[in-house]
Order: C-alpha cells, then structure tokens, then sequence
C-alpha cells in the first residue's frame, strides 16, 4: 500500500555538552580583585599603557606584564551605543545604553553599562562613575558594577585623550 | 622549489589539566622561549598560522584571543585552520613556496581538552544527518578499527599493548611526558577493556597544551639554525570518513600522502606517528613502510601526551628537534585528524 | 608571487534564509557543479580542495569537509580547511591560489559556504560565556559604537548608512543569486525600519542566509579553459591585528591600512578610486562602506561618507567606482560564503560574466573580506590582463 510521505527536510538532534571555563591569570587576578570592589589592570613595560583587565602579557610586544596597577571607579566614555533590540538571554529593558569606559589611569577602555542618563544626553566624553551593588552581593564577576552613571563633572576632551594612547603605541 | 626548514621546536609540558592559564596565556611562553632560542624577535617573524578547534575550546572564534598572546602589532599577516595545526604547518610551507618575502613563519596549535569531554566532543565530527544520532564516540570508532584488524588475523591485542609499551618506554626520555614507564605488556591485558578490545594503555591520554614550531627558508634558516631540519616532501590526502565505507584495516589516504611526500622506500632513522589509538600505530607502520630498526615514536607519540589539535604539529616538532640536535639525519613524521585514520599528512625531514 | 594563478570558473547559490531543499553537501555541491561547469572540468579533474567557513557552532559539526569528503571528490586528494573568521571566505580562496603558485597543482576547487538557518546564529556566534556581563546582542550591537564614533569623527550626515543600505539593495535586484530582493526599497523604507543599535537600523544590517560560493582556480596552463576568459590574480594580501590593545583604532584599523598598501604596492596601485574599475567590499553593515573607504584609500580620512552620498559608488547612478554591485554583504551574507562572493563577484566583473550587475568594461577589480572585530583583513586584485 502506498503511502505518501514528506520527504524529510530536517534532522534534529539535541546535544549537550558541559563545559568548564577558565578565564586565565589575567582575568582571575581582575575578578577576585572585584569581588573587594577595586578594578586592577597592568602596565606595559615597554609602552607605559595600562591594561583593564590585567594580562599576562602585552597585545603589542608579548613581553610579561607584572606590575599591578589599581584604578579608580570613575572614569570618561570613549563611544557608546543605544540598544533597541531583544535579543535571547537579555535582562535588560530596552531602550539602554552601552558605552566604552576609559577609567582614570587606564588606556584600554572597558565596555559597561551606561543608566541614569537621558538618551539624548549620551555623549563622548561625558564623566562617569560606578554604581555597585550591594557588597554584600559581590562575586567574582564585572556585574558587581550594575551600571555607570554620569557625574555631572564637565566633560574630558576624549578625543585628544584617545590620541594620546594611540602616540603610546609600539610603533 | 624553495628549501623550506623547521628551525626550531617548543611545547608547555604535556599535563592533564591546564586549569589556571586560558589559551593565549598557554600559547605566549611557547612563543617567547622560541624566538628566544633562535635569537630573533616577533618582526622578524612574516607569517603566523595556527590550528585549534572552536569545539574543544567551547566557544566560536576561540583562536581569536591566542592572538593577542604574539603581540601582533604592527599587525601581522595571520591564518588559522580549524583542526590540527599540522594543517597550519601546510598552509605556512605553501606560503613560503610562492611569496619570497616570507622567510621566517611561526606555526603554533593548542588545546585544553579537560574542560569537557573530548570523547563526546568529537562526536560532532560525523555527518550529523546519520552518525551523530548514534552517537558514536571517537573510543568506539578506534574500537571498530581495532576489531576489524583482529577478526581479520593481522594483528593480536598483544600487538597492541607492545605498542603501548614501546610508546611508554621511550617516554622516559622526554621530560615533558605526561605518562611514561616500563610497562608489562602481560599486566597490561590482564586490564579491563574500556570498548572492546580496547584498553586503558590503547587509548590516548587526556591532555592540556600548546606547541609551536619556527620554519624558516633558504639561507635564513642556515643564518638561524645550524642544522635545519629541512623539509623535503610534505603532503596530505583523505579518505572518505564514513567507517562502513572504507577498509578500517587500511588507511590509504595515509599511503597516498606518504607516497606523495616522498616517504616510502627510503632509509630513514626515526618517525614519528599521531596514533591516537596503539591499532593505529600497527597500520600507519605498515602503509608508511617504516623499515625495520626505525625508531618509531622516540618522544613516546601521543601515548605519552596527547595535546589535542596541536598532537600532529608536535609529531613535526619532535623529527625535526632530533635532527636540529644532531641525533638523526632523516624521519618521517605523520598527523592526522578524522576518525580512524581518516585525514593523513606526511612529513619527509631532513639534515642537510 | 609565484606562479601565474587565474579565476577560470565561478559559481554559486541562491543565497536565501533557509535551504530546506538541500542539506550540506547538496549546498555545497550546487555552487561547486556551478563552478566547474564554467570552468568546464569534472569533478575528477580537480587537483585539491579549499575549504572555508566560519565557526562549526552553526551547523553544529566539527569539521564538516571531513564527513563531505566522498561527495566533495576528494577521496585520495587533498582537502584543506580554512577558519579565518568573516574573512574566512576571502583566506580560503588566498589559500587556494597560493596551491597553484606554489607549483603544487594545476586546478584548484576553493569553496566558501554556511548553512546559518541550522542554529540560532546569535548563540552560534557569542555563546555566552560565564564571566562576561550580556551586554551586547549580536554582531551590530558590537559595532554601533565604533560606528557613532565615525560619524562623531568625520561629521558625517546620519542619512549616509541609509542611503549606502539603499544603494546595495537596488544593486542586489540585478543579480539574481542575491537573498534579498527588496523592489520597493527606498530612502523612507529603510529609515522605517526600527533602529537596532543606535545608530543602526534594521534595514542598515545584513540579512542571515544560507550559502555556497565556488570558485575554480587555475595555473597559467589551464587559463582559457573555462568558458570565460580569465580573471588573472594580480596579488593577494592579508593582515591581522589584536583584538583587544589599548587605544585600538576599530574605525580606521591599522590592519586594514597596511593590508591594502601592501597589496597596492604588490599589484602597482597608486589610486584606488581611479584605478579599479569596481570593488566587492565586505559591507556587513551601512556604515562601513564610507570607513572602509578611507581605512581602503578610497577617499581621506574623514571624507569617507561623501563617497557613499555622492553615489559614486553607485552602478545605478554612474558613479565612477561603483562597490558592490552583486548586491555585497548587506544583501546576502552566509558568513563563511560572504568573502569568497567578494572575491568571486570581482572575477566575474573582469570575466565579463556579472550580467545585469556588470560594470562595463572592467578590467581591473579588487576585492575584500573582514572579519572579527574589524582585525583580519583579506584582499586581492584581478584583472583580465596578465599581471
């Protein structure tokens, strides 16, 4: 008897696999010092540059970052961005904003959060300070940070600051 | 057709777990203490290529970040290939054959297999419509492999665990071995198997690594080396992956591969085989044609540490450290990746 | 350089959201039977094979050439795979070509492919790992910044990422392999669509496809064999920079300014915009056309955007150095497939094969392909004269 069947079109196979992540020294060293609420980053050896988080090593020349280097929680927006779309594992409302934050004494810049600020006031430039969590709710984690918030400072001229990396640079 | 050497050879001691460092933190001493034997620095190097898996590593892109370990800047000219970096290797010789500007590469693999389960990891590497279902495992597969080579009276388990033995005794040499000692090979079958007729002592070890070699061509790698290990034929050839398809007590595509790279019929003093599984040591002998008296494994091979998607590069590694060093002239070395022997390459190294 | 290596067989698929009707190796095989009848050659004839995608998170196989080794006609050939990250596409077919340089093999299959509606491709790309803070969603949310500080930077009006979307959707009409056809696209209906990550809007973005992109290279013996004269590979350059430095330029990176002098010197280019007849630029979102045209040396640092509101990259307006007629990446952008379709588009337009979408007359093209966060860079140069 012939029976009319739907050619299969798709296999679907659920697979899980567990993984167990390690972030490495570098990001380790940043996350237990979080979990004191201080930010820690290193210094380059050969350019100076200050990296948050720390690392082993310098992007530019490989050679061994060892000296520590500790950083306030204030800092200035380099760029940011306003998310409007829902994406899968989002806690966020929408609209909100994320930006890249240059903290005071770093020269990489980190990306956060950015809450308390009307849309329309976001800016390069504009001061900024962490807002944490309750200390008690510390982890290892940047999440300690719930957001960066303006501090009402006048602005930094962040493009002569950018700049001011960019000179340090391994030529 | 440009000479092309390996000039130098490094790994991190092969362990069973890199807990603390991630991957670009694994790669960058590797880095460091190469160019530091050969005396040069990171400009000099021309061209980078490296292999690992986005799959071991449990995310996308996870090469992405070993990259940040060369110190690339100026930026650098750079590939990766998804799988064994002795596929890099390939792409790092082909490079220097046709681009003269390119004197001196650096070829490096990596892999931190502990952080889950490489036997069920790698069973994503089967057609997905009609072998994962079935969730074939690579010990399995081996196991398959294993089975044939017996049931058609080439090999005895005995073989097998000979192998194992000879892996483990040449192991205690190598400093950096994982696993290494003079094993019994009666002892060893008295074990239970793990897939039928595999044992523990078949099976490769789990390991965490990075490893890297330095090539260099023409009278740069004299400049640097005072021995170069002069790569004299290098090729690689696949077979089809399914394993009712093939003849599991063969592997022709490592043949192939040999008889391209110029490797059979020649007298040669070491070879080094990825033979993940020891049944894969008994047939990579007899289609590589590895004459009798060759050392075979002098590091241990993969029994003794196995860094995944770094193991074959380390094959190139160890031939080619030997030679450098002035204890042999002339060895074969051997990668592979696939199941059951499916994708093969195969190295001729030579002093000058 | 090497030996002479040319294009001598081109071929694709339609590149749309979701393959139902084919599985890998039936999408693969599309755009390589495409290729290789172009090229006229069987599959037999083949010397070796190039393979590349992007991450295996997509389809969910390691490897997947291993197990398409029987049906790709490599059994006892060599198959080789690339993983470059976006620019993946344009490394596998610098790879291929550097087989026949080489002297290793006269014809050579390179195949850039992803089958993207097999996963949730936004977990496929960033699965979310333990320690980072899920901030950003996607690949826009990653370069809306970097773009908000171009436009902060070159002044640059904020219709220009519209008007580009525009431009390479009307494109994408001429050609009939492109996934998005969008007849009644407009400035207002693109400026319509909801804005994603400020500046970003949805219409500025590429699309998700299913796609293969073949090509057949050859060695200088083999060059008039397909049914086309040649696309004659003039150079090949690549060029990687960290992800992660202090004070990275992510707007005019350094990686791609030095990957395209290199590769201008290598093939004698003095002026971009003058020189090439056209240019297939990876465009995955709006507002790199007008950065990659300065990071490219199509126009000065800062004058970028005047090249994308002039329409001088426009076929449909005459402009003189029209980008991405085949529609690019904005229109079609099967990850692993996108940097072989620049690579390939180019040939075509020098082969005089590029139909509807052809910029007449083209001798001289050149090609591009970016991937990670704006670090790895691949390009080359064709040209229907020998180099």
């Amino acid at each position: 008897m012939a029976e009319t069947r739907k050619p299969v079109t798709v296999v679907k196979t659920p697979v899980a696999i567990q993984y167990n992540y390690s972030i490495g020294v570098g990001q380790s060293t940043f996350m237990r010092a979080l979990r004191e609420g201080r930010i820690l980053g290193s210094r380059c050896p050969d350019t100076g540059k200050v990296y948050v988080p720390p690392r082993l090593t310098s992007v530019e020349t490989a050679s061994p970052m060892t000296e520590l280097v500790e950083l306030p929680d204030r800092g200035v927006v380099y760029t940011y961005c306003i998310v409007n779309i829902k994406f899968y594992d989002q806690v966020l409302e929408i609209p909100y904003a994320y930006g890249y934050i240059v903290l005071d004494g770093a020269d990489s810049a980190i990306m956060h959060l950015i809450q308390e600020c009307p849309v329309e006031e976001m800016r390069p430039g504009m001061r900024v300070k962490a807002v944490w969590k309750d200390p008690k709710e510390w982890t290892e984690s940047l999440e300690n940070i719930r957001y960066f918030k303006p501090t009402g400072e006048p602005d930094l001229p962040i493009e002569k600051i950018m700049n001011e990396i960019r000179k340090k640079s391994y030529a | 057709m440009r000479e092309v050497a390996i000039i130098a050879f490094g790994q991190t001691p092969n362990r069973r777990r890199e807990l603390h460092r991630n991957d670009a933190e694994m790669v960058a001493p590797v880095v460091a203490e190469l160019l530091k034997k050969v005396g040069i620095s990171r400009r000099d190097v021309d061209f980078t290529c490296s292999g690992s898996s986005d799959f071991l590593a449990g995310y996308s892109f996870s090469w992405v970040m070993a990259i940040d370990a060369l110190g690339a800047w100026p930026p650098i000219q750079e590939s990766h290939v998804e799988g064994e970096a002795a596929w890099a290797l390939y792409e790092a010789w082909v490079k220097m054959l046709c681009q003269e500007e390119i004197e001196v590469a650096l070829v490096y693999g990596f892999g931190r297999q502990s952080m889950s389960s490489p036997r069920d990891v790698l069973v994503l590497m089967n057609d997905p419509y009609l072998e994962t279902p079935l969730w074939p495992d690579t010990i399995s597969q081996a196991a398959l492999q294993a089975r044939a080579l017996l049931d058609a009276g080439l090999c005895t388990e005995r073989d097998f665990a000979e192998i194992a033995v000879r892996n483990l005794r040449h192991a205690q040499s190598n400093p950096l071995a994982q696993l290494s000692g003079q094993l019994d090979p009666d002892a060893l079958l008295k074990t239970p198997t793990i897939a039928s007729p595999l044992r523990k002592h078949d099976c490769p070890p789990i390991t965490d690594g990075a490893c890297a070699v330095l090539l260099a061509a023409g009278d740069r790698a004299h400049a640097l080396c005072k021995r170069p290990a002069w790569i004299r034929g290098l090729a690689h050839r696949i077979d089809v992956q399914s394993l009712g398809r093939r003849d599991l007590t063969r592997s022709r595509s490592a043949r192939l591969a040999a008889e391209a790279a110029g490797a059979i019929g020649r007298p040669i003093d070491i070879a080094e085989l990825h033979a993940p599984f020891t049944p894969q040591d008994w047939i990579l002998q007899r289609e590589l044609e590895i004459p009798k008296g060759t050392v075979i494994n002098p590091s241990g091979g993969v029994h003794q540490g196995n860094p995944m998607m770094g193991a074959g590069l380390v094959r190139f590694g160890e031939v080619a450290a030997r030679i450098i060093r002035g204890e042999a002239d002339r060895g074969v070395a051997h990668a592979t990746q696939g199941p059951c022997l499916q994708q093969n390459m195969v190295g001729v190294l030579e002093a000058e | 350089m090497g030996n002479r290596c040319a294009v001598i067989g081109i071929g694709q698929t339609k590149h749309t959201d979701k393959r139902l009707d084919v599985n890998h190796i039936g999408m693969v095989r599309e755009a390589c039977n495409r290729a290789l009848e172009d090229a006229r050659l069987s599959w037999k004839e083949i010397d070796a094979l190039v393979i590349g995608k992007a991450p295996d998170t997509i389809e969910g196989v390691i490897c997947p050439e291993l197990y398409m080794a029987e049906a790709l006609g490599m059994v006892g050939k060599p198959l080789f795979r690339v993983h470059t990250a976006g620019s993946v596409g344009g490394t596998t077919a610098i790879v291929g070509s550097e087989l026949v340089r080489a002297g290793l093999h006269d014809k050579v299959l390179v195949v850039g492919w992803q089958k993207q509606s097999e996963s949730d491709i936004t977990w496929a790309l960033s699965p979310h790992l333990p320690f980072d803070p899920p901030l950003m969603a996607g690949a826009g949310g990653f370069f809306a910044p970097h773009f908000r500080e171009y436009i902060r930077r070159s002044g640059a009006p904020d219709y220009v990422g519209i008007k580009v979307a525009v431009k390479d959707r009307r494109h994408a009409l001429r050609n009939p392999y492109a996934h998005l056809h969008q007849p009644t696209v407009s400035f207002e209906e693109i400026r319509n669509t909801p804005m994603l990550w400020d500046p970003l809007r949805y219409g500025e973005t590429c699309p998700s496809s299913d796609g293969a992109c073949a090509m057949v290279l050859s060695s200088e013996k083999y060059a008039y064999h397909g049914s086309a004269r040649p696309a004659w590979i003039h150079a090949t350059e690549m060029r990687s920079e960290p992800t992660i430095m202090p004070g990275r330029d992510e707007v005019n990176p350094r990686a791609g300014r030095d990957c395209a002098a290199a590769l201008y010197k290598k093939a004698g280019i003095t002026n971009p915009r003058k020189d090439f007849d056209c240019a297939e630029i990876y465009v995955a979102f709006s507002w790199f056309e007008p950065m990659l045209a300065e990071t490219l040396g199509f126009a000065e640092p800062g004058e970028g955007w005047k090249l994308s509101d002039s329409g001088a990259t426009s076929l449909d307006e005459g402009g003189d150095i029209p980008w991405n007629c085949s529609g690019g990446v904005l229109s079609s952008n099967p990850i692993g497939a996108s940097g072989t379709l620049r690579f390939a588009e180019a040939a075509l337009q020098v082969r005089g094969q590029a139909g509807a979408h052809q910029v007449d007359g083209a001798r001289l093209a050149l090609a591009h392909a970016l991937g990670g966060a704006s670090q790895f860079f691949a390009m080359w140069i064709v040209g229907s004269e020998k180099p």
